[in-house]
């Protein structure tokens, strides 16, 4: 019996102190001293081979480029979820993107790197839209993360539906009134959901619904900073409820289930089944990435604004940014292909013709609406440099692309902007799933709750 | 002689073996860390180091932080600050949290009043067959099986609110429906209930086969002797030979209905207007939603409160059952 024990005490001490060589021997060992390694969020999860493909070539060309740094892509899309998982556990990729809204309320918190030294040193610095730039700038000034792409909330449809319908695809709705009649005939002629709007509570829904409200002339907050305002229920947003309340129970054109975030309204456009909706311009990459969208059936329009001062669209847009911890040679990496990927297209004739020509070699979108990073002027020549190589349906676009620089543009409310939308997602589900809702009521509540969620904010 | 204390365990002997005790203490020796360590003590601890370590690192650490990151704010970059019991004060201060509570007791409750006795009425029918009884437990173990994230997916799609939906299709083949299912307050909570039900029940469906074997056949001989009805044999032998078992199944229901997150999380996101917001969901909420996210203070303090709660109730369950469950 004795000699078992022993045998066996002996035989895991060895195996645990064997165990914990190989551990140790498989460690990373550290990057030498002349190369630095980024990880860069690539594409989203779930991204076709081909535009994976797209992506690879773009960093050999840069790694070429930078004989120092090596880039490592990884699939990462920004959530707050996985942000906070990932920062704990500091596993997040160097360089990743994060939206607009939520970039200055992370940069506030210290949860994004200081990039403002890096960043004021690029040649084009000056040039960047004054607009753009302030959604990554924190409220001290700290620049937090570099512009890649702006984009005004567009009206999708699905042209195809249209013709079913009996409707012209190519004169789509220009008043709301007539995008309550064209959706009731598409609900009755074609069985699918006329018009659809997000109605998940993960702030989409909120955000769609100031979309709608800023398009009748009505704004979610007045004042600035510590002395801003909730300004929910004002009688825009009732207006809009109102239009969906009846559109929902009168009508019956918005389908039988409305808990639709951002990518599975994507996904539900794409297969056929939803005549209008409301989502960024941008959407037509996501639709082609990841949903595989038969080009014929998709037209966009702007979004029809009330005859009011105050009318105008939601603009959003992407802003890239790095990991807080990142040291200074990783920043000034990250921030060298933040240059080149996301920036040079649009600004050097021989960068923006090389991406445009990989993107089509792989099939994928080239001359997707969107708002300049700079001026006009320069979007309109970047437009004309990579003319040759442009894919997507654009004159399926011209609904949109025609009529949106004569739209006013308006920032999302500044302060607490998600906090705000997730107060809206609850008025927005009861108005669409409850038939006696009071909007009234709803809306009442939904400003005393942000008003509160500004106050802590802020 | 009796200088020696007496080895553990071994009872008084007489005086006239008290010698020959003597000689036995030359061949076993006191135990001391050296004779623990000899007798085969430290391969003990050897080879429960591991379970120690990972309990270690993936429970106990975790709880001992929890109660810490309750007491103070971090933003997961900079060292945290001390707040003291702001984080408790922010919770039960939140409107939210009264909704959330009450969501869960209706989410327990419907769990304990439909998915309670099913796995039991289905144990009792199950160990009335004589033939096809393995068929029938692997059946109803399967949806264990599938991965819950897997189901709750597929359970989507045939909740789909549209007449062409997979449950209002085959409804309607009876004249039924369409039901919105999850697109309706009313109907958001019961449909998460159904789909929970019929993922469990099958695990608890054989603990109660087994059980139910142990149940003395001559009992139920008795009662057929007597005239007795299944139900009534049921009512009169089955359910309180059981008492133990059941007891004990219906606290571990209770524990994890009051833990529900999955469910609402994948369905609804907290439902048609909040009306599917389970406790789980909102700490969920204070920690990572909305990019207010990072009140991971308060998300532990609320994790520290519902705890405490399971924790006595708990304890008053046990105490108040104990003479039930004794024979």
């Amino acid at each position: 019996m004795k000699s078992t024990h022993r045998a066996a005490t002996v035989a895991v001490v060895v195996t645990s102190l064997l165990a914990a060589c190989v551990a140790g021997a498989s460690a990373k060992s550290s990057s030498s001293q002349a190369t630095v390694t980024i990880s860069v969020a690539s594409l989203i999860p779930g991204s076709t081979p081909a535009a994976v493909k797209e992506f690879e070539n773009q960093v050999a060309q840069f790694e070429k480029a930078n004989p120092s740094i090596k880039v490592k892509p990884v699939e990462y899309q920004w959530t707050g979820p996985t942000f906070a998982a990932k920062l704990a556990a500091k596993t997040l990729p160097t360089v990743f993107e994060v939206p607009f809204t939520d970039a200055r309320t992370l940069g506030e918190r210290g949860q994004l790197a200081d990039l403002t030294r890096e960043i004021k040193a690029l040649p084009y610095f000056s040039k960047l839209n004054p607009a753009v730039l302030a959604e990554a700038t924190t409220a001290r000034g700290k620049i937090v993360a570099l512009p890649k792409g702006a984009y005004a909330q567009a009206l999708h449809y699905n042209r195809k539906l249209f013709t079913q319908a009996g409707l012209d695809p190519s004169k789509p709705p220009t008043t709301w009134a007539q995008i309550r009649a064209y959706a009731k005939q598409i609900a009755e002629r074609t069985g699918k959901a006329g018009y659809l709007q997000m109605g998940k509570a993960d702030n989409t829904a909120g955000w769609i619904l100031t979309t709608v409200t800023y398009s009748l002339g009505g704004r979610m907050q007045s004042g600035s900073g510590t002395s801003a305002r909730a300004t929910l229920d004002n009688p825009q947003t009732a207006t809009a409820l109102n239009l969906i309340k009846t559109m929902r129970w009168t009508d019956n054109s918005m389908g039988s289930n409305f808990d639709y975030g951002w990518s599975d309204i994507n996904q539900a456009f794409a297969a056929g089944n939803v005549g209008m909706y409301i989502s960024g311009s941008d959407v037509y990459t996501n639709l082609v990435q990841a949903s595989n969208i038969d080009p014929g059936i998709y037209g966009v329009t702007t979004i029809p604004l009330a005859k009011s001062k105050t009318a105008g669209v939601l603009g959003g847009g992407t802003l890239v940014a790095v990991r807080p911890d990142a040291n200074s040679a990783a920043k000034a990496a990250a921030v060298k292909w933040i240059d080149f990927y996301y920036v040079r297209k649009l600004v050097t004739k021989s960068q923006a013709i090389r991406n445009a020509k990989s993107l089509v070699a792989n099939k994928q979108p080239v001359g997707v609406p969107a708002l300049p990073l700079f001026n006009k002027k320069q979007y309109d020549l970047a437009n004309t440099w990579i003319k040759p190589y442009i894919n997507v349906p654009t004159a399926q676009m011209a609904p949109f692309t025609s009529r949106i620089f004569g739209q006013k543009l308006i920032p999302e409310p500044a302060v607490a902007t998600q906090s705000v939308y997730h107060s809206l997602d609850t008025v927005v589900q009861a108005v669409l799933t409850d038939r006696n809702a009071n909007i009234a009521q709803l809306l009442q509540q939904a400003n005393t709750t942000a008003q509160d969620l500004m106050r802590r904010s802020t | 002689m009796s200088a020696v204390d007496a080895i553990p365990g071994e009872s008084t002997t007489p005086p006239a073996a008290a010698a020959l005790r003597e000689a036995d203490l030359w061949r076993r020796p006191r135990r001391t860390p050296l004779t623990w360590a000899r007798s085969g003590g430290l391969t003990t601890l050897l080879l429960i180091l591991p379970m120690l370590l990972v309990f270690g690192a993936f429970s106990w650490y975790p709880i001992v932080q929890t109660v810490i990151m309750s007491l103070q704010s971090t933003n997961l970059v900079d060292p945290p600050t001390w707040v003291g019991l702001d984080n408790f004060r922010t919770v039960l201060e939140d409107p939210l949290l009264p909704k959330a509570i009450e969501n869960t007791a209706y989410f327990a409750g419907l769990a304990l009043l439909f998915g309670y006795p099913i796995p039991l009425a289905a144990a009792v029918l199950m160990s009335e067959l004589r033939r096809f009884r393995g068929v029938y437990a692997t059946l109803v173990y399967l949806p264990v099986v599938i991965p819950p994230v897997v189901a709750v997916l597929l359970w989507k799609t045939f909740y789909d609110g549209s007449s062409a939906g997979a449950f209002n299709t085959v409804l309607g083949w009876v004249g039924l429906g369409p039901y919105p299912w999850l697109q309706s307050a009313s109907t958001a909570m019961p449909s998460l209930v159904l789909e929970a039900t019929w993922a469990n029940a099958g695990a608890t469906v054989i603990i109660y086969l087994a059980a139910l074997t142990s149940v003395n056949s001559e009992l139920y001989e008795a009662a057929s002797v007597d005239g007795a009805s299944l139900w009534r044999k049921v009512w009169h032998i089955t359910l309180p030979q059981l008492r133990g078992v059941l007891l004990v199944t219906m606290i571990l229901q209770i524990i994890a209905t009051a833990q529900v997150f999955l469910e609402p999380y994948l369905f609804t996101s907290g439902g048609p207007n909040n009306s599917t917001l389970t406790v789980l969901l909102l700490i969920y909420n204070y920690a990572f939603a909305n990019s207010l996210g990072g009140d991971y203070g308060s998300a532990a303090a609320l994790s520290l409160m519902l705890a405490a709660f399971l924790a006595v109730f708990s304890l008053v369950y046990l105490r108040l059952t104990r003479s039930w469950s004794t024979e």
